[in-house]
């Protein structure tokens, strides 16, 4: 956050003149204390002849409460909920084809559901700055290790490696990648703002392209689609000329075609898109029919079948096994908290001033509420055959943890803080 | 607007004037400058944020609503007709021209395993080789207590195996729906029905599809869901080709012959009404393909009557002779010297046995198979006009006979037809083609000199394609051709009360390397009946035939394949539905005598 960094050296010059001065929110300044308590001139006298303990702000945990956007993260904490729900219904036939008792999965999920509840709960107290400093240790952790997959990844028998196989479990490092991704992108965009600042735009576009190539390479079009999509959007908040994002979409759909001429992988699925009606014997075939199936309050809980004959079940078309039990009712509810998560943290970042927030913010929010747009809409047939999962409610140890923190982080920066407006009215600037 | 610079430069010189430093001032302004971008930033990013935040709303609806559409449509797509339906099971028949089956589906089970639902895999595993003794137990128990999850046993398994399967009572055996394709007549009109494999292959289903003759040529006609009803109708006579196969089978072994093959095809429609290559094979029971490097003609799979293309020899005499007749030339009666010598650049042209007939008319020409006067009527027609009628004829490209062997049967004819292709062309040397060119090539004689095309389905009347010769012309060759049997190398053919008219033609078979076998032919007799008005055309080829006569190895036609096909056209016309009748002009043969 470097204006914030910059501005701590001014402080110190202007804090005489203003006592007001605009606080970032977690920065230590010196006169921190005298902030917090400037309606009462008499503390800060104790302060400074040292009759009162300095105080380091707000008490964190009444703070976060009070600035947290509950509603969204009482979304994600149903969703997890759904997610729990959905995994009973959907995992047992996973669980007794890989020979393990009917609630294996279920176990795990809870497991790590906790374990992502907890990464939320803590990455959303810090500091966006901590928040930043973190994900790009991350981030610089997950890109090595992405890179490093052709040689030590396993792709479990599924024609991609991206996995590290750590025997209990298994870790996408692309998973961890993706938040930590946007919160660089967005650092650097919000550095190439200033005056003299460094050519971070250029600089997030290589590392995007970089990322995308790797998973390209992998082949893993659906992660590489999102990285891409986040920096887009990041880019266009950060101010893109419009006629560059129409120059953008046109250099996307060659993107497509031509992968779509070299990729037999990526070519069937537009194919089986394309293509008007649709096989009952495919995957695509199964969700559209287990969809009809549930109707608008489902076949009832247990009862549903297509979980037997779908594979990724529990994963890919979770929404399928979600409609045929539970009924349309349950499917528009997921996709209201989708929505309400997403569009609840855009509209709370758009009085966010400053930009790496805002940037870091958006992307964390439109790749979370893309990729479940994604994948429901493959399950409707509304967008081409993409393996993507449904955050927090698809079963999947890594991608629950990396998702929990990507929540989290974007928890932290939906959080409410000063935008600096009484020092705007102060220096008649409102 | 108006901006301010940085380090104005006023400012500086009088903090420089009071000792400040005006560093501070660059960076003040720079934080104005600052909270000016990041409010006109803010300002763009609000409205950017909404339209992002409206987008997503939009399209979360759309999911929603797309769902919901789903969601209610339930009755239009009933979920029985889903499963399964990917493989389509039922194939069409294929039936002869009088409506008789020649291949049709039959039901029969596939057996797999699943180990992980067996009770008793060791059990189960002796169950199994009791019910099939041709699989290995110890490789079942293998199979059975190892990792697999899924084992196929057998791919078709008769209702009794079912049973006692079914008897060993084990869960994880499992039998899955299998249509196969059955030929009831076993190894009857091999060659055309081809055969059929398994395609994809599921748990529930197979998809049975055609590999060879016409099960793969209309493949995707008899593979239509729309067409299983509609059985597909072949030109075939059941009868006449099982008599066909019995008499040609007989020949070929009296014959001494390593392989025969007969076409019989009516001259007006070019219906092939029974075709046999011999050696065959059972296409319920297909044999693999000849690994290469081996003749694919010693194979039974190898169809003699379209995919051997040999030269025939003399049967090609005629043409020359129609086309002569046919370009006002000469006319039967004309008088060819057909003394020697006669060389074509350095190369001699001789007769069989080095005859010599002297000076003879052309249809004696014919009758007595002269090399020496085809060749010379060969000169006079030239070789761009012998070129255009074999053409016409149809003897340079594959037969357009339905059966995707047929492709296979492409004519070898000269790079350079010089005038000495021209001649020994004329006698049928120099082009090899299939016995099926030459039915087709008889048959534009027989039915007054139009072509026709050989075809195996049902026709409903004269198929005439193209005038290829006149009628007067066809008309002369035709009793040129009945003369070769009364009186000339094809006396063996005669069949009493049918008037049979034909060309024998004997052809050394070529060497693989290049030469000629000195003791090894082809023996070929081509041949219409009636002569006076003839329905079919029967080209009866011998390969490598021989027979001691008199005391002598002989291995012409005319004592091998003319004796066949008399035998055969003596069985098979009548089936034909053909009465025995008396050539028309030969009353003196008899005498009419009152009860």
């Amino acid at each position: 956050m470097p204006p914030a960094d910059k501005e701590a050296g001014t402080i110190g010059a202007f804090a005489v003149l203003c006592p007001q001065i605009r606080r970032e929110p977690g920065t230590k300044t010196p006169n921190r204390g005298a902030n917090e308590a400037a309606n009462g001139s008499g503390v800060m006298t104790d302060m400074v002849y040292g009759a009162v303990p300095e105080r380091g702000g707000e008490p964190i945990l009444p703070k976060w409460w009070r600035t947290l956007d509950k509603w969204s993260m009482s979304c994600v904490l149903i969703l997890f909920g759904i997610g729990l729900l959905l995994g009973l219904a959907a995992s047992p036939p996973l669980a007794a084809r890989n020979g393990f008792d009917p609630f294996h999965y279920v176990q795990r999920q809870a497991f790590f559901g906790g374990l992502a509840i907890v990464a939320m709960l803590l990455t959303s107290m810090m500091s966006p700055t901590l928040v930043r400093r973190l994900a790009v240790l991350g981030f610089l952790g997950a890109f090595v290790s992405l890179a490093l997959l052709p040689v030590f990844g396993t792709d479990f028998g599924k024609g991609a490696v991206r996995w590290y196989s750590l025997g209990f479990a298994s870790v996408q490092p692309s998973e961890f990648l993706k938040p930590g991704f946007m919160v660089v992108a967005a650092w650097l965009f919000a550095a190439a703002q200033e005056i003299n600042g460094p050519p971070g735009r250029l600089w997030s576009f290589s590392l995007c392209m970089a990322i995308v190539l790797m998973l390209v390479m992998q082949p893993d079009f659906g992660q590489a689609c999102l990285v891409l999509f986040g920096w887009g959007v990041m880019y266009f908040v950060a101010g893109a000329p419009m006629l560059l994002l129409v120059v953008m979409a046109g250099v996307v759909v060659l993107g497509g075609m031509v992968a779509y001429s070299n990729s037999e992988h990526f070519a069937r699925r537009i194919d089986g898109f394309l293509n008007p009606d649709v096989d009952p014997t495919t995957q695509l075939g199964y969700a559209t029919n287990a969809i009809r199936e549930g109707g608008l309050f489902g076949v009832g809980v247990g009862e549903g079948q297509v979980k037997w004959s779908l594979p990724d079940a529990h994963t890919d078309f979770i929404i399928a096994v979600a409609a045929e039990e539970y009924g349309l009712v349950l499917v528009l509810i997921i996709i209201a908290l989708y929505a309400s998560i997403v569009v609840r943290s855009l509209l709370r970042l758009m009085r966010e001033r400053d930009m790496f927030i805002r940037l870091a913010g958006t992307g964390l929010a439109c790749t979370f509420g893309v990729q479940a747009m994604i994948n429901m809409g493959v399950a409707v047939r509304l967008l081409p055959a993409k393996g993507m999962t449904l955050p927090f409610v698809s079963y999947g140890g890594s991608s629950l943890i990396a998702g929990g923190i990507a929540v989290g982080m974007l928890l932290c920066f939906t959080r409410s803080r000063p935008q600096g407006e009484l020092g705007d009215l102060l220096r008649g600037r409102g | 607007m108006i901006r301010t610079p940085l380090r104005p430069l006023a400012r500086i010189l009088d903090a420089r004037a009071k000792g400040e430093n005006p560093d501070l001032i660059e960076r003040e302004n720079i934080r104005r400058r600052h909270d000016e971008m990041q409010d006109r930033a803010r300002a763009r990013a609000e409205g950017r944020l909404l339209v992002l935040g409206v987008f997503f709303f939009c399209a979360f609806s759309v999911v929603g609503a797309r769902m919901g559409i789903l969601a209610s449509s339930e009755a239009q797509e009933p979920m029985a007709s889903a499963t399964g339906a990917a493989i389509a099971t039922q194939r069409a028949d294929i039936i002869d021209r009088e409506g008789r089956l020649l291949a049709t589906n039959f039901e029969t089970h596939s057996l797999y395993a699943q180990p992980p639902l067996m009770v008793d895999p060791v059990a189960a595993a002796e169950g199994l080789a009791r019910v099939f003794p041709d699989l290995d137990k110890e490789r079942l128990i293998r199979d059975f207590t190892g990792k697999r999850k899924f084992i196929w046993i057998k791919k078709r398994i008769s209702p009794e195996q079912k049973q006692a399967v079914h008897d060993i009572g084990d869960p994880g055996l499992l039998f899955g729906p299998r249509e196969m394709r059955l030929y009831p007549n076993g190894q009857l009109a091999a060659h055309i029905l081809g055969g059929a494999g398994f395609g994809r292959e599921g748990v529930e289903a197979a998809e049975v599809i055609g590999v060879a003759g016409v099960e793969k040529q209309f493949d995707g006609y008899l593979r239509d869901p729309a067409n299983g009803d509609k059985p597909l109708q072949l030109s075939l006579d059941l009868t006449v080709q099982a008599a066909m196969e019995q008499v040609l089978y007989g020949g070929m072994k009296i014959m001494n012959a390593k392989g025969a093959s007969a076409v019989l095809m009516n001259v007006h429609t070019g219906e092939v009404v029974a075709a046999a290559s011999l050696p065959s094979f059972d296409p319920n029971d297909r044999p693999r393909p000849p690994a290469t490097g081996f003749d694919p003609s010693d194979s039974p799979l190898f169809n003699r009557y379209v995919q051997g293309v040999y030269e025939l020899g003399s049967v090609f005499k005629i043409f020359a002779a129609a086309q002569a007749v046919d370009l006002g030339l000469v006319n039967s009666e004309t008088v060819i010297d057909t003394s020697g010598p006669m060389r074509i650049g350095k190369f001699p042209i001789g007769e069989f046995n080095n005859k010599n007939y002297g000076k003879i008319s052309v249809a004696d020409v014919i009758v007595h198979s002269s090399n020496r006067g085809t060749g010379r009527l060969a000169l006079q027609i030239g070789s761009e006009r012998q070129q255009q009628f074999l053409g016409s004829l149809g003897m340079f490209d594959p037969t357009p006979f339905e059966i995707v062997e047929a492709a296979g049967g492409q004519p070898l004819k000269p790079k350079n037809w010089g005038e000495l292709s021209t001649v020994t062309i004329s006698y049928g040397h120099g082009l090899s083609t299939s016995p099926m060119h030459l039915a087709g090539g008889y048959a534009a004689i027989a039915n007054g000199g139009q072509y026709v095309s050989p075809t195996i389905l049902k026709q409903k009347g004269p198929q005439y394609g193209p005038r290829v010769m006149s009628e007067n012309a066809a008309q002369q060759a035709r009793m040129m051709l009945r003369k070769v049997v009364t009186s000339g190398t094809a006396s063996f053919g005669e069949v009493p009360g049918y008037a049979v008219g034909g060309k024998t033609g004997t052809a050394d078979k070529p060497k693989p390397r290049g030469g000629y076998y000195e003791d090894k032919v082809i023996a070929t007799f081509s041949s219409i009946f009636p002569a006076n008005d003839p329905k079919y055309v029967l080209v009866v080829t011998l390969d490598e035939p021989w027979i001691v006569a008199y005391g002598e190895k002989r291995r012409t036609a005319g004592w091998t394949a003319v004796p066949v096909a008399a035998e055969l056209i003596g069985r098979v016309a009548p089936l034909l539905g053909l009465r025995p009748q008396l050539e028309p002009g030969q009353g003196a043969g008899y005498t009419l005598t009152s009860n």
